[in-house]
């Protein structure tokens, strides 16, 4: 039971108190660029969950049961990369066959997923802490709901945004980082909240 | 011929550091702006790892670009950035240990920059060797100054204080510099006490906090918004008062040829 309470605290933790895009700044470049559409943001998020839990699932034994043993950890950013790459793109290929109308919602956001540091920082965190398999797979869940959270709330209020009057220099990503200076302020008061 | 070879290279080297600048003006590379600009040292060093990283890409993506199937460069290109990455990390933890421990993750995440894969598609996968190296040092300085600016600013304001020679430390003892905060410790050899006297205080924490980078570099980039819309306006302007002044003249040729016919 504690187990199972710990897990979950430590899922929380990673969401909301060391949240992946407002604290440890993975993935701004698609939280900027996708998010000023709550749908796109919304399968951006999906799509983002599934190839971090896919990841972490393949590259812990990647790195614990082949790098470790053959004695070449230090390769393990390049390995990383190449499993990632090749996850997206035969996650892509498999959404384009079996649903076609998500596959055209994903549309292109699915190869920008290789790019999304979110990816990456997960996998590269787990090993460089060497986290066991399920802290791992809390830390790749808590992730990867966190910018699921993260880039929806945002994304509402951009488009909310849309109406306003802004200073012409300030329209566009300029107003898109302040608010989410707002936004981290606000999670800020998460701090704390687990000890 | 070679004028114009010149005047190629000087476009490539200078594009990077302000007109296309890859931080300001094209917006690329947040991630490690945000993350590591907490002080200027290891921003500035963020950025030299940074500017090697993508001149050896750019060089080698260019000597390769015959031989790489455009079909599948993309993970070509990120195979190359990742075995430089990869030998950075390891030149940082022997040599700069202080460095890479503060720059953490973001140091692999250079596999994923977009700068870095950015100009080896637009840039390294088309042009020549020199020119693909001039690029490199060119964005290489222009995100450096960028991320080092923010990094300034942010510890000014945040730390208020200013220290120099903690993760470059082979000059001796680093220097902390007091901008906009001073606290004295005095040691008490009579009672064993030391003593903090706050001479003056105007740091705002909130800067070196997450919030503080999204604000500084909010503002960074609306100020340079300002100034291309600004120069836009003007060349604008210019345009219209040549326009009107050459409308003017030719009103006056013909008011004298009619003149000239009477």
């Amino acid at each position: 039971m504690e187990m199972i309470i710990s897990y979950i605290l430590a899922i929380v933790s990673y969401m909301l108190i060391d949240n992946v895009v407002l604290s440890r700044f993975y993935g701004i470049c698609s939280f900027i660029g996708v998010g000023n559409k709550v749908k796109s943001a919304f399968s951006m998020g999906l799509a983002v969950t599934f190839v971090i839990m896919m990841a972490t699932l393949v590259c812990y034994p990647l790195y614990f049961f082949v790098l470790v043993p053959a004695g070449i950890p230090f390769l393990d950013t390049l390995v990383y990369i190449l499993v990632i790459a090749s996850l997206v793109q035969i996650v892509g290929l498999f959404i384009k066959k079996n649903s076609p109308t998500l596959y055209k919602t994903l549309g292109i956001y699915l190869p920008l997923i290789t790019t999304n540091c979110a990816v990456l920082g997960v996998v590269q965190t787990n090993s460089d802490a060497s986290l066991d398999f399920l802290t791992s797979l809390a830390n790749g869940l808590g992730t990867s709901i966190g910018f699921l959270v993260v880039i929806v709330l945002f994304a509402c209020m951009r488009e909310r945004m849309n109406g306003y009057n802004i200073p012409k220099a300030m329209k566009g990503v300029p107003i898109a980082l302040i608010t989410a200076a707002l936004m981290a302020l606000a999670f800020m008061g998460f701090g704390g909240m687990v000890g | 011929m070679d004028n114009i070879k010149r005047g190629q290279h000087k476009a490539s080297f200078l594009n990077g550091i302000l007109k296309e600048n890859p931080l300001l003006i094209q917006v690329l590379g947040l991630c490690p702006a945000l993350a590591v600009t907490k002080s200027l040292e290891t921003a500035f060093g963020m950025g030299l790892l940074f500017t090697f990283v993508l001149v050896s890409s750019n060089v080698i993506v260019s000597l390769l670009r015959k031989l790489i199937p455009e079909e599948i460069r993309t993970p070509c290109y990120i195979v190359v950035i990742a075995t430089f990455v990869t030998i950075v990390k390891m030149f940082a933890e022997a040599f700069l240990p202080e460095l890479y421990s503060s720059l953490g993750v973001f140091l692999s995440l250079l596999v994923v920059n977009c700068i870095v894969l950015g100009r080896a598609e637009a840039f390294a996968g088309q042009n020549g060797v020199f020119d693909s190296f001039l690029d490199g040092v060119g964005n290489g300085i222009g995100y450096t100054w960028a991320i080092s600016l923010m990094g300034i600013i942010r510890e000014v304001f945040g730390l208020g204080t200013l220290t120099i020679g903690k993760v470059f430390n082979f000059f001796g003892e680093p220097i902390k510099l007091p901008i906009l905060k001073f606290v004295e410790v005095t040691f008490d050899a009579a009672t064993e006490t030391y003593e903090r006297t706050v001479h003056y205080d105007f740091s705002i924490s909130i800067f070196q906090n997450p919030a503080g980078a999204f604000i500084v570099l909010g503002l960074m980039l609306a100020i340079m918004a300002a100034i291309t819309n600004h120069k836009k306006a003007v060349e604008k302007a210019k345009e219209k008062e040549a326009k009107l002044a050459a409308a003017a003249a030719k009103a006056a040729e013909q008011a004298k040829l009619a003149g000239g016919a009477n």
